[in-house]
């Protein structure tokens, strides 16, 4: 019995808050409506009294007709169940909303991302910056009344490509001059980057929060220096760059500086339609490209309330597990890089991740941007071939592979030490941070959103959830491998059991028709949970795309992990976090 | 013992080794290289030892399903001349997600309907992503998905916007890439076509 099912007056929450909160009760949207200056108290009630500790989304909505912007929070108990979402109204002019950092530390990031792309200001937030974009940035590009530098329209499909075809490339317009602006009184010749000294005052701030007094440094014998890993760093998996303070060897804080890959992923996402947004949910986490179409394909057809049919579900289910494999192949042999063990097993494991690369190009037609997904199905239907090809490969040679790559790192003294005791989030840190996936899972919290809120047909097929208790390094390298293996015994029961039949509902529409409504679909993609937060209007547009990116929000914990660490280590932990640019920048 | 662990993941990186060589041995006198038949056998679930292609000698053959860059379909008609499939109904410049295709339709300067072949069709190579919506929601399956990955030019200013006749290839230059997809199309329009004879005889 959950909340959800009990009529509204006799809703607990609302009872308690009686008028503070109220229930949100427009067409097809869910939760709570708590008043800003309710929402601390509410909070705390949610996570300490109702047990709902892990903060999984925070996002922002402008709803511009109404003049009001919305910050929307999705919670869930680590224990499994729905989520408890709730929301907060403020004016679109004085947009100011009270930090949850001090009750949910996961929230941090994605409060910068709501305050760097829509403006909502949130009071009482350690470190409230730009993150994503830079601070000679003029706007919050979110707010629906804001326009990219080649704007054409506000949706697709543009006018101009049919039916008179005047063709033209984006370098013939003019690239700067009218297409850019600066805040007032910017010069960009004249520009001195006042960012990088906030970024060095928020580092010092966070030592001095942690240290607990306001002037550690003169207590040191040595001074303290900072230094700059990144963005150009080989091991940093793209351009991702992490401001360290040293104490000689030893790390006392750290901040990553991240966006430069971003492109508002999310900002496109609202100029297309439905259907055009599932190639682009390729490219947020470019190795598993499969079950990003899988998250975006759960909000929409829930929004739709449509279903896709059993074989369709297995099919996705194999897909979704084997990328699962390739991510997970692929962060281990990255991460040995990382330790220094240059290539050879990276390599080993690449050559198995090419076979299932095989197997996704022969049914999607691309090896990484497999574009497979459509609402209510799929593209096309899994061939014989294909099929006879993943049996042999699930069955036949990935179990005796992955043993190999057991025996071959597991007891390596070198991976031992590097990585036992190295990075550690406990587990009450690893939920207060938001981490997912494998990172939370290997601080001892069996959380894994295919067991504790199961989409798709994940509860019929028989698998454990990987834990391991430590939290650091090696354990999240173990997890991985025993992560591997699971996912093995689930593609084995799925291509055992497929049945026959259509691979999708109805005719393929490129025009979906999503009534108007609100939807949050969660995944449990290879590196945490992936969420789609999705607001249509009834246009063929949404109004509201957001991603809850794991590989973003799993970062909220690095300073924590790294603290009290060497600085050689820095880079073997952010190798266990496993991160991909494309998703964290978006 | 501390070390054990590292010399048996030797022994892995071992094997390795040697399992190449041993594949070596065995296709002694057939060519582990250079030949289709070696190429699959290293590529597929059997392989052992170094999975290297070398490209360009060799080239991994693509499966019918791969996608790379869309073309435009015409039917060539026994005098020789060309009829394109494309009937410039915009559906495919309306589903493109990065908005890449422009159509230019026109229209007969004496009825003023439209034209049905597109005047011309121009598709930014740059841009495209690649994601084969236009292939696959295209009603007349004028548009498809080219196996031709090796498009690399000297000057993208120049050459990066294709046009309708660097984008035309035969019907027949499709069969020969998708078989099967020709043959269940084929089939499709057979069968459609068929139903519509039946109806008009009623």
């Amino acid at each position: 019995m959950t909340e959800e099912t009990k009529t509204k007056a006799e809703d607990p929450i609302v009872a308690r808050f009686k008028d503070q909160v109220s229930m949100d009760d427009r067409q097809a949207y869910e939760g709570y409506l708590v008043k800003p200056e309710n929402l601390i108290e509410f909070a705390r009630t949610l996570k300490e009294e109702l047990g709902y500790d892990y903060l999984s989304s925070v996002t922002g909505v402008d709803y511009l007709p109404d003049e009001k912007l919305e910050v929307v929070y999705h919670a869930y108990r680590t224990s499994g169940g729905p989520a408890a979402v709730f929301k907060v109204q403020v004016p679109r002019a004085e947009p100011v909303v009270p930090s949850l950092v001090p009750i949910y530390p996961g929230a941090d990031f994605q409060e910068r991302e709501a305050w760097d792309l829509l403006g909502i200001r949130f009071t009482g937030h350690p470190d409230l910056r730009r993150i994503l974009l830079w601070e000679g940035f003029e706007g919050h590009p979110l707010r629906k009344d804001w326009r990219e530098a080649y704007f054409e329209e506000e949706r697709k499909p543009f006018k101009n490509r049919w039916p008179e075809g005047n063709v033209y490339r984006v370098e013939d317009k003019k690239a700067f001059g009218k297409n850019v602006s600066y805040p007032d009184e910017f010069t960009p010749e004249g520009w001195v980057p006042e960012g990088e000294q906030s970024l060095y005052a928020a580092l010092e701030a966070s030592e001095q929060i942690r240290s607990g007094n306001g002037n550690g440094r003169e207590d040191e014998l040595g001074e303290e220096v900072v230094v700059n890993l990144g963005p150009q760093h080989p091991s940093t998996h793209g351009v991702f760059r992490m401001v360290v303070t040293l104490d000689g060897e030893t790390i006392t804080s750290l901040k990553p500086v991240m966006g430069y890959l971003h492109r508002n992923h999310e900002k496109i996402g609202e100029r297309n339609t439905f259907l055009m947004n599932m190639p682009f949910t390729d490219r947020l986490d470019y190795i598993c490209s499969m079950s990003n179409n899988f998250g975006y394909a759960l909000a929409v057809e829930k929004l739709m309330g449509i279903q896709p049919p059993e074989r369709a579900e297995y099919i996705r289910i194999i897909m979704a597990e084997l990328t699962r494999i390739v991510n997970h192949l692929w962060a281990i042999g990255f991460l040995l890089n990382d330790l220094g063990a240059f290539f050879t097993p990276a390599l080993y494991v690449i050559n198995e991740r090419e076979l299932i690369l095989d197997v996704f190009e022969a049914v999607s037609g691309s090896r990484m941007m497999c574009n497979y997904f459509r609402f209510g199905g799929l593209a096309r239907d899994l061939s014989d071939d294909a099929l006879q090809k993943i049996k042999e490969i699930v069955n036949n040679r990935l179990p005796a592979k992955v043993d190999e790559l057991d025996v071959y790192l597991t007891g390596n003294e070198i991976v031992r030490t590097r990585g036992e005791g190295v990075g550690v989030l406990t587990a009450e840190q690893a939920i207060d941070y938001s981490a997912a996936g494998p990172v939370l899972r290997a601080s001892g919290v069996a959380y894994d959103v295919r067991k504790a809120d199961p989409y798709s047909i994940y509860d019929r097929f028989d698998f454990d959830v990987a834990v391991r208790p430590n939290g650091d390094v090696y354990d999240r390298y173990l997890v991985r491998i025993d992560e591997i293996r699971q996912s093995l015994r689930i593609v084995q029961q799925a291509v055992r059991d497929i049945p026959g039949g259509e691979y999708q509902t109805g005719k393929p529409q490129y025009q979906v028709r999503v009534p108007a409504g609100e939807s949050y679909g969660r995944v449990e993609n290879p590196k945490g949970e992936l969420g789609y937060y999705v607001v249509s209007d009834g246009k063929p547009n949404p109004w509201r795309y957001h991603v809850r990116a794991p590989s973003f929000i799993n970062l909220t914990g690095m300073e924590q992990m790294c603290i009290g660490q060497k600085i050689a280590d820095v880079v073997a932990i952010l190798g266990s976090i496993d991160i991909v640019l494309g998703e964290t920048d978006r | 013992m501390f070390g054990m662990g590292l010399i048996k993941g030797l022994g892995v990186t071992l094997k390795h080794f040697i399992g190449t060589y041993i594949d070596d041995i065995r296709w002694l006198g057939r060519g582990r290289y250079y030949n289709e038949q070696a190429l699959e056998q290293r590529q597929g679930p059997k392989a052992r030892g170094v999975f290297t292609v070398q490209y360009p000698e060799e080239k991994l053959p693509v499966p019918e399903e791969f996608r790379y860059i869309p073309f435009l379909l015409y039917e060539e008609n026994e005098d020789g001349t060309h009829q394109d499939r494309c009937t410039s109904c915009g559906i495919c410049a309306k589903v493109c997600p990065p908005q890449c295709i422009w159509i230019v339709r026109s229209n007969d300067p004496e009825t003023g309907r439209p034209v049905p072949e597109p005047t011309d069709f121009f598709i930014d190579i740059d841009i495209c992503m690649n994601c084969g919506l236009c292939a696959e929601y295209c009603p007349f399956d004028a548009i498809k998905m080219d196996h031709d990955y090796e498009l690399a030019s000297y000057d993208r200013f120049q050459h990066h916007i294709f046009n309708k006749e660097r984008l035309s290839k035969p019907v027949s230059y499709y069969a020969q890439i998708r078989p099967h997809n020709y043959q269940r199309e084929e089939q499709e329009r057979a069968e459609k076509e068929a139903a519509k004879a039946a109806r008009r005889k009623e």
